[in-house]
């Protein structure tokens, strides 16, 4: 357990002192949630109906930025191949290593949405199912998205590959996240969505640890 | 037979851009796949003697 | 049950040999049996009362989804065998099969479509089957570009079987939210499933034609791996010694 910890924090130190990463990663959030409109119209109804849709993809589009960067740096300096001979299990040392990525890159996504839902117009309701749906929603991407990030490990063209991989699996997070707050809109409440995106939750927080320390070893032997 | 006469079976009863559209694509990609297989085929052959003959060829320049 | 050594084919050299006796008699008999295939649904089988003659579609669009279904489960089973028991045959059989599947799933988004827009009016509709469908042809196409991308061959096929298997998982939770999401939106009043009442001939021209898919496939991935396996085993004595390595031989 300390080893966990311990990583975790090694991990939030460094990219604390890097910002940029972690702030690219949300200005291209911002960036995509402006851009619709612009390309959409500013019709407030319009906005309100696509709002959800618009959102999540742009979360997960951040997201998927971000999950480039899960194993590089350690990967390029020799520490991710420690951490396989290590005495710690290969498994906790990955749930530490999404658990610091999705506090720096998931997170903040979180906290963003549904100042930009105000751009779209949503209502104070809409805007806290959309705030839920991501907080339960981004660490599935997270979880998932760390299966590719190790597969695609040092990989030309990484970064594409990754996305390729792992956009079909986002797909069920994507439909139930913005389903969400479009049933709260519908007027059928969002119970059910949420309820079924924690059962993702629980699942990919059980099963992607240990597939993505497995990948992690076919990347590396 | 189902059908008065050929021509009646090329139109389909109306939907023959359809089926025929289907049915041509189905083949076509098929024997493309086919193609494709066999040219690998061949190619790897191709290569795999190429390279047993220069082997041959440096062993016995390492013989004399 | 007499123990059958199944493990004596699991040796390249072996497996060579068998898919090389094999592959032919299975394409004649995939051959033959799309002849009849063909033949009892575009011949035999009546016309559909609310189709007309545009429903003959079927006849190859449910065999190829099926086919694009059942290869890619048996991607992840190689998948398996070829992380469990590090076996060398199942990670190239797995890389074999991809490209067929993904024809097949291709195959069954273009027929999907072409039967969609007579009787539906639209080229695409985004029911259920068929938006699972193009998610499975993006698993697929995701499956080769990693394999594709890895230089080291175990590798590839380690990293190959984890994609398989994880996707296989994957499919049915995928199958599941794209159906809740088509109910949502369009109270399922548009679906591709909604397909003629069988007529016992239209069943058997949809079987054979199956049939017909599945041993192409079979008869495609024997030959297909036999050059793999010549590509993987180059350095080995034995593929020096082939009848078709001799130079002046014709392939």
């Amino acid at each position: 357990m300390r080893a966990l910890w311990s990583l975790w924090r090694r991990d939030m130190l460094l990219a604390l002192r890097r910002p940029s990463e972690v702030l690219t990663v949300v200005f291209f959030f911002v960036v995509v949630a402006a851009l619709f409109p612009l390309a959409i119209g500013p019709e407030r109804p319009t906005l309100r109906m696509l709002a959800p849709g618009v959102l999540w993809v742009g979360a997960l589009l951040a997201s998927l930025l971000a999950l480039n960067r899960l194993f590089e740096a350690d990967h390029r300096d020799g520490t991710l191949e420690q951490m396989l001979l290590s005495g710690t299990p290969l498994t906790l040392l990955v749930v530490a290593k999404i658990a610091a990525h999705w506090v720096l890159c998931g997170l903040p996504l979180v906290l963003l949405a549904p100042l930009l839902g105000v751009l779209f117009d949503l209502s104070g309701d809409a805007l806290g199912v959309l705030a839920l749906s991501l907080l339960i929603g981004t660490p599935v991407l997270s979880c998932l998205g760390a299966i590719g990030a190790a597969l695609t490990l040092g990989l030309r063209g990484g970064g594409v590959l990754l996305a390729l991989l792992v956009l079909p699996l986002f797909v069920p997070v994507l439909v139930f996240g913005a389903g969400a707050v479009e049933a709260l809109a519908a007027g059928l409440g969002s119970g059910a969505h949420l309820s079924i995106l924690m059962a993702l939750l629980l699942l990919s927080g059980l099963f992607s640890p240990w597939a993505c320390a497995q990948a992690l070893r076919i990347a590396l032997e | 037979m189902r059908w008065e006469s050929w021509s009646a079976f090329w139109h389909m009863g109306g939907y023959a851009m359809y089926v025929w559209g289907s049915v041509g694509m189905c083949m076509a990609s098929l024997a493309l796949e086919v193609w494709w297989a066999r040219r690998e085929r061949t190619n790897t052959l191709r290569d795999l003697r190429a390279e047993l003959a220069a082997q041959a060829a440096a062993l016995e320049g390492e013989g004399t | 049950m007499r123990r059958i050594p199944w493990t004596h084919f699991a040796a390249p050299q072996t497996f060579y040999g068998l898919a090389g006796v094999c592959w032919k008699p299975l394409a004649f008999l995939a051959l033959a049996l799309a002849v009849a295939g063909m033949w009892v649904g575009f011949m035999v089988a009546p016309t559909d009362a609310q189709q007309g003659e545009g429903y003959r579609i079927i006849f190859w669009h449910v065999p190829v989804s099926w086919m694009s279904m059942i290869i890619y489960l048996a991607m992840a089973f190689w998948g398996v065998v070829c992380l469990v028991f590090r076996a060398r045959m199942a990670g190239m059989l797995s890389q074999a099969l991809a490209p067929t599947g993904a024809l097949f799933a291709f195959l069954s988004l273009w027929t999907g479509a072409l039967w969609g827009k007579p009787m539906w009016g639209a080229w695409w509709v985004w029911d259920a089957r068929l938006t699972s469908e193009l998610i499975l042809f993006f698993l697929y196409i995701g499956f080769i570009a990693l394999t594709s991308a890895i230089e080291d061959p175990r590798r590839a096929d380690r990293a190959g079987a984890l994609v398989a298997i994880v996707g296989a998982l994957n499919v049915p939770i995928i199958y599941f939210s794209v159906k809740w999401w088509n109910t949502l939106h369009q109270g399922a009043s548009v679906s591709l499933n909604r397909a003629p009442s069988m007529a016992q001939t239209m069943l058997w021209g949809m079987l054979l034609m199956a049939l017909a898919c599945w041993v192409y496939a079979l008869a495609m991935v024997l030959y297909r791996s036999r050059s793999l396996i010549l590509q993987r085993e180059r350095h080995a004595d034995w593929v020096a010694q082939l009848p078709e390595c001799q130079p002046g031989v014709p392939a």
